[in-house]
């Protein structure tokens, strides 16, 4: 299972998945920092394609890279001055405190964990992600439709224009 | 054939995208006349002076379209591993999926009846 081309790719995506997350935090222009943060979706679907779950990587790249990029994207177009430069402010220490803190626990994490009794992970495919989601889990499975609906009302409902409102006029 | 080795043809599809899109910016770099002006740098605004930033704030009605389309592509993923088992399962199944969709489409309507769909 583990062949050199493998290896490659995974020390390729590394590179560039922390890169790009390093990118984010780096770049100036606000536009640039997602288009960075999509490089790094890219790379984290890339990782799930390395360990053979690929149904997750073609969701992070329809979601996360198709939908939620564009998202984000429209959030900073429609900020007033997210065009200024993203300029240094006086969070950046505490910022980098907190993630030396997360990286450590990170760490500690990987290296306490007895990842000999793991073993080889069983390969669930799309069947056995369809039939876990229809039968066990199928009230948070419906719940997830009424969430993504109550987000898009919300999102109706907070920016609608008060003086747009005719309730009956154009009936 | 192995798991990997499957996916090959997508590496060399990868490095071929790659190797053609820098092909195409160096090989435009090096044909393409270039000038080097302060005045190239400036928004376009037919010839007159800009006023104000190059930041032109986006219409909010961007962003409800994008969260309507984040709906259903959520939607996309959930059908995927439906489609593929609801066919061995008894026939509830099927409906569980249609309330899924019943559901978006509530929403959908909600959004049409309040006019996200029309562009004013």
């Amino acid at each position: 299972m583990d062949g050199v081309g493998v290896n490659i790719a995974f020390w390729v995506l590394a590179v560039v998945t922390i890169g790009a997350a390093l990118g984010v935090m780096a770049a100036r222009n606000l536009l640039h920092a997602v288009l960075f943060l999509i490089l790094t979706f890219i790379g984290v679907a890339g990782f799930f394609l390395l360990l053979s779950a690929e149904f997750l990587a073609m969701a992070q790249i329809i979601i996360y890279v198709g939908a939620i990029a564009v998202l984000v994207l429209f959030a900073v177009m429609l900020t007033p001055h997210a065009g200024q430069s993203n300029s240094e402010t006086k969070m950046a220490l505490p910022a980098g405190l907190l993630a030396l803190c997360l990286a450590a626990i990170f760490v500690f994490v990987l290296t306490d964990t007895d990842w000999s009794s793991v073993g080889s992970a069983p390969s669930v495919g799309v069947t056995g992600l369809g039939d876990a989601l229809l039968s066990t889990w199928v009230l948070p499975f419906e719940m997830a439709s009424v969430l993504l609906t109550a987000a898009l009302v919300g999102a109706i409902m907070l920016t609608r224009n008060p003086e747009d409102e005719t309730p009956e006029a154009d009936a | 054939m192995s798991y990997y080795d499957a996916w090959s043809a997508v590496l060399v599809a990868f490095i071929a995208g790659c190797l053609l899109v820098t092909g195409a910016i160096v090989g435009a770099k090096i044909l393409a006349p270039f000038a080097r002006e302060r005045a190239k740098g400036v928004s376009y605004e037919c010839g007159m002076l800009p006023i104000g930033r190059n930041w032109a704030q986006v219409n909010v009605r961007y962003y409800l379209l994008a969260i309507v389309f984040l709906m259903f592509d959520v939607e996309t993923v959930f059908i995927f591993p439906w489609a593929i088992t609801f066919v061995s399962f008894p026939k509830f199944v099927f409906y569980e999926m249609l309330i899924f969709i019943g559901v978006l489409g509530g929403g959908l309507a909600y959004a049409w009846r309040r006019g996200v769909l029309e562009w004013k």
